[in-house]
């Protein structure tokens, strides 16, 4: 019940504003009662109350559909988490006239809504179905409200990710008939069995339609434009929630089919080079820091899936326990750090009136604090210690290594994460280089009567930054709740893999 | 209640309703359509007490030829909905109506409007529930008659003689096809009788070691089934028909007279596609229909400037997602839809989406004068309301999850997953289905886009009448709701 009730919250904000409640205001109260919800949920079930808030309401008999919601174990709640703090400075960001409130606040509300809808459903369809919820609000924002060519990026988002979850539909399905289970919940689906023949084919689909939404090498050409050009709600929630949808579901749907993933391991790992190494370059050569921040987030997408990577050599939660909790926590701190960025680069567009970074220099003497955010934000983006994605990093390069015995040599997943190495240097080059470029350096014509953040828009950057301090010096806030007394994931039935022998004392 | 008295009900009713336009006051045709949609109304009532098959020891020619299974209860109850739903869409539409068909201050051309629907209408409750060729094609040519006349109703107007006179030709060519072919299973077959046809296929009997007549029979009869529920490579009327007949016939045309064929054509199927010796073929044949039907459908309507005639492409895609379902023939069980549930719950999604765009189709055709999607430009700030129903409406045509219109495709995808692991030729109608979902998306926000990016041509408030309005948001309703909670269609599919 509470969770259908945390759920309602940004939908029935939606509809009142779009009904024609005062939009601005509904949508904070809501944006702000949601976020205090969903960190008393957390924490009640980090204290131990698993099954807090679930609840289960058939829709249809035949197949056996139900709206379940619930947290399902510790990435569930860490997903909500990263959801209701990115939403929350979602709708306290960003400005639009007056005659456009309404669109404007539905819109984002949605967004959280149908992200949450996904993160808290025990339901394989309603996990996926409240995942589109996102598709045509974000398609009119764009079209609207987005910088530069506006119009096509709307088209070519709308379409690619439409094509994406048809993909991504046709292996659900698949997977659904192969595991034979009589009803979509995850409870049924997880403790079935797939055989192998029919394991490799749901897997390209999976990966490839879940590719496509976590806009994974050659899949990601939606991505740079979409965020650049969208206003900032639309960019905090697409890069920093949305798109961690397609990863959660990776990590979720993996125990079904792991002998199939694992023949698709070594063109995943040339994949997610691709990502690191190729967008990598292709951020550098960014002149402007929309298409910047939008190339960079593709970027790091590479990081996570190096994680889900390792999950798959494993063979499972089992074989490498670090795998899972390093890809949930680089998801929530890349989550945090992209949506402050995108934030932050708003308001540096108000409050100079351009994002090319030739126009710009100087900031930080006239807009100091805006500096300060920026700083962190970028540093976190890095991987700097004490931040959440160096925790997220360092965690994902361990779980590639774990197990690993030095008589064997490399795995391809370990040559890989060597290549990933080289990702930090380059995106210390671009996000140092921007960091220059705006902020130091004498001031321009553009920078010099730009404006400091105002103490409203200084909220939600703080709680932002806040949450990557916490979890970055305190990673624990967040992994305990993968506490081992939690009840495991359900074992996989791998037949590839027997636990590797401990390596003997010399 | 015999269940064969409902039809004899319905078709009292039209000779009632003709016999009042004929003799009744000439200036006001109001009455008349109180009388049609409160007589279908009390029809659909007695629906749900009319259950009882005829019964084999009184009445066995009746018995044989009538079925009255759920499949067949649910279609009547499409069938009776469509009509009064599309009655209720002419009331809106009178002032063109009259236009077009006598002086435009007088409704005297207008009473036929009221009484032909629910002719057709009795005409598709017989072919719900026709288990034998005969019934079938006399059934399908009263529905095909009548809309003759219904499609070239507005005879002032030149699109909509043109649009009759299309119609008339390809009706009968596909008639001829119909007849040809139930020649040819009458031949081969022995009996005209679906259930005789069942067991003259069974593993065998002489037809089974070589059905190629049977077979050719059952390609011509598709064809000409093709050409009722709009399928490739009977297409070609649709868009012309469509965009020239008025907008409550196309409405009735989309919904109605699509429903019919398609329950006529799971019926003829099911005999082949239960017997081994013919599976296989008949499978394919109806998989290539799918296929082709989805690809052309979705790929014509990209270029589409005129709304009416988009969703005449849309119509020819849906019926492609529709066949899918049969082409899978599944027989259920108790955890997977039967082919025909799916295509019933697809049927049903589909009634509600549809005539719900009608009608909004009609009030912009009304109040703008106009049926190209360049009308709908700016309508977000003319009437938000009206926008955000017809973005609704639009999102549950394209398939968007959370709205009744992704089950329907839902479903089709499911089944034939389920079935492409044992037939892999399945495969290439989901990937087709691919393509025709992401073209979907394209076409119908065209729409959207004119809405909420265009600017209007004027930009006075717009404002419609009361009925659509009630319409339009009840439909939107239903959507939405059928879109959380589908179980209340599964119900009256009997599933």
């Amino acid at each position: 019940m509470l969770l259908l009730l945390l759920l309602i919250i940004p939908i029935a904000a939606a509809a009142a504003v779009l009904a024609g409640a005062p939009a601005r205001r509904t949508a904070t109260v809501a944006a702000g009662a949601s976020l205090a919800f969903g960190l008393v949920l957390a924490t009640l079930w980090g204290a131990g109350n698993r099954d807090l808030g679930s609840l289960t309401i058939p829709v249809l008999s035949k197949p056996a559909i139900s709206l379940s919601l619930g947290l399902y174990d510790g990435m569930s709640v860490i997903m909500m988490l990263l959801t209701v703090i990115v939403a929350f400075a979602a709708v306290c960001t960003g400005e639009c006239k007056d005659e456009h409130a309404r669109l404007w606040y539905s819109s984002t509300l949605l967004l959280a809504g149908g992200a949450l809808g996904a993160f808290l459903s025990t339901d394989l369809f309603f996990f996926y179905a409240f995942h589109e919820l996102a598709l045509i609000p974000t398609f009119l924002m764009i079209g609207l409200f987005g910088r530069g060519d506006r119009r096509a990026i709307a088209w070519k988002i709308t379409l690619y990710l439409a094509f994406g979850s048809i993909v991504l539909l046709a292996g659900l399905l698949w997977l659904v008939s192969a595991s034979g289970a009589a009803s979509l919940a995850f409870d049924d689906l997880l403790s079935r069995t797939i055989p192998l023949e029919a394991q490799r084919g749901i897997s390209a689909f999976l990966l490839a339609g879940f590719g496509v939404l976590v806009s994974l090498f050659p899949f990601h050409s939606w991505a740079p434009p979409a965020y650049a050009s969208a206003p900032a709600p639309i960019a905090m929630l697409h890069a920093g929630v949305l798109k961690k949808f397609g990863l959660y579901g990776l990590l979720r749907l993996m125990p079904l089919v792991p002998d199939g993933m694992h023949s698709w391991l070594e063109i995943l790992l040339l994949l997610l080079l691709g990502n690191i190494i190729w967008m990598g370059f292709v951020t550098i050569n960014q002149k402007r820091l929309d298409t910047l921040l939008g190339s960079s987030s593709v970027m790091h997408m590479g990081y996570i899936f190096l994680a889900v990577a390792a999950l798959i050599a494993a063979g499972g939660a089992s074989n490498n326990p670090l795998a899972k909790p390093a890809a949930v926590l680089l998801m929530f701190g890349h989550g945090i750090s992209v949506a402050l960025l995108f934030a932050l680069a708003d308001r540096i567009e108000r409050a100079a009136g351009t994002l090319e970074l030739r126009n710009l220099g100087g900031l930080a003497v006239t807009a100091p604090s805006l500096a300060f955010l920026f700083g962190l934000a970028a540093m976190a983006s890095i991987g700097l210690p004490g931040l959440a994605n160096f925790a997220g990093e360092i965690l994902v390069f361990l779980a590639a290594f774990n197990n690993w015995n030095p008589s064997r040599g490399l795995d391809p997943v370990q040559i890989a994460t060597i290549c990933a190495l080289w990702g930090v240097v380059i995106s210390a080059v671009y996000m140092l280089r921007a960091y220059r470029d705006i902020f130091q350096g004498e001031t321009s014509h553009a920078t010099k009567s730009a404006a400091d953040l105002g103490r409203a828009q200084k909220i939600p950057a703080f709680v932002l930054a806040a949450a990557l301090v916490v979890a970055g010096l305190y990673p624990n806030s967040l992994l305990r709740f993968f506490h081992p007394s939690a009840p495991p994931p359900a074992t996989t039935h791998s037949s590839l893999h027997t636990p590797p022998p401990d390596p003997s004392p010399p | 209640m015999p269940a064969y008295l409902l039809e004899a009900y319905v078709v009292v009713l039209g000779l009632f309703l003709l016999m009042i336009e004929a003799f009744g006051p000439q200036s006001r045709k109001d009455a008349l359509r109180i009388v049609a949609v409160g007589g279908l109304v009390f029809g659909l009532i007695l629906l749900f007490f009319a259950d009882e098959p005829p019964d084999p020891a009184r009445n066995a020619e009746l018995a044989r030829f009538y079925a009255a299974d759920p499949p067949a209860r649910f279609f009547k109850g499409i069938a009776i909905l469509s009509t009064i739903l599309v009655l209720l869409l002419a009331y809106d539409y009178r002032s063109v109506l009259t236009r077009f068909t006598d002086e435009a201050s007088s409704e005297r051309g207008t009473g036929e409007y009221y009484a032909l629907p629910v002719f057709a209408c009795a005409g598709m409750m017989w072919m719900a529930s026709a288990a034998d060729l005969v019934l079938i094609f006399v059934s399908l040519e009263l529905v095909t008659v009548t809309f003759y006349v219904l499609v070239a109703y507005m005879r002032r107007n030149v699109g909509s003689l043109e649009a009759g006179a299309k119609y008339l030709i390809l009706g009968a060519l596909s008639t001829g096809f119909l007849v040809y072919g139930i020649a040819w299973i009458f031949g081969s077959a022995g009996s005209t009788n679906l259930a005789a046809l069942s067991a003259a296929l069974a593993p065998g009997a002489p037809l089974a070691s070589n059905p190629t007549p049977v077979l050719f029979g059952l390609a011509l009869v598709l064809l000409a089934l093709a050409f009722k529920i709009g399928a490739v490579p009977m297409h070609f009327w649709i868009p012309d028909v469509y965009q020239g007949a008025p907008t409550p016939t196309t409405a009735f045309l989309s919904v109605g007279s699509k429903a019919a064929g398609f329950i006529v054509t799971w019926r003829l199927l099911t005999p082949f596609l239960d017997a081994p010796a013919t599976r296989p073929q008949a499978i394919m044949i109806v998989l290539t229909l799918a296929g082709l039907t989805i690809l052309i459908g979705n790929l014509a309507a990209i270029p589409q400037t005129n709304f009416k005639r988009l969703l005449a492409y849309s119509s020819i895609a849906h019926a492609g997602f529709v066949l899918l379902p049969l082409a899978a023939a599944s027989a259920g069980t108790p955890h997977r839809l039967s082919s025909i549930a799916a295509v019933g719950f697809y049927l049903g999604t589909y009634l509600l989406m549809t005539l719900g765009v009608f009608f909004v189709l009609a009030v912009v055709r009304v109040t703008c004068g106009s049926e190209e999607i360049a009308a709908f430009n700016g309508l977000a700030r003319r009437n938000p309301g009206l926008a955000f129903c017809t973005t609704v409406l639009l999102a549950s045509l394209a398939g968007l999850p959370l709205t009744a219109g992704f089950f329907g495709k839902f479903f089709a995808f499911q089944l034939a997953i389920e079935a492409a692991t044992t037939n892999v030729a399945l495969w290439w109608g989901v990937g087709l289905g691919f393509v025709g979902v992401a073209a979907g998306f394209y076409y119908y926000l065209k729409v959207v886009r004119a809405m909420y990016w265009r600017t209007p041509a004027t930009a006075d408030p717009l404002d419609l009448p009361p009925l659509s309005i009630y319409a339009i948001s009840s439909f939107t309703a239903l959507i939405l709701i059928l879109g959380l909670w589908p179980q209340p269609l599964l119900w009256m599919i009997g599933a």
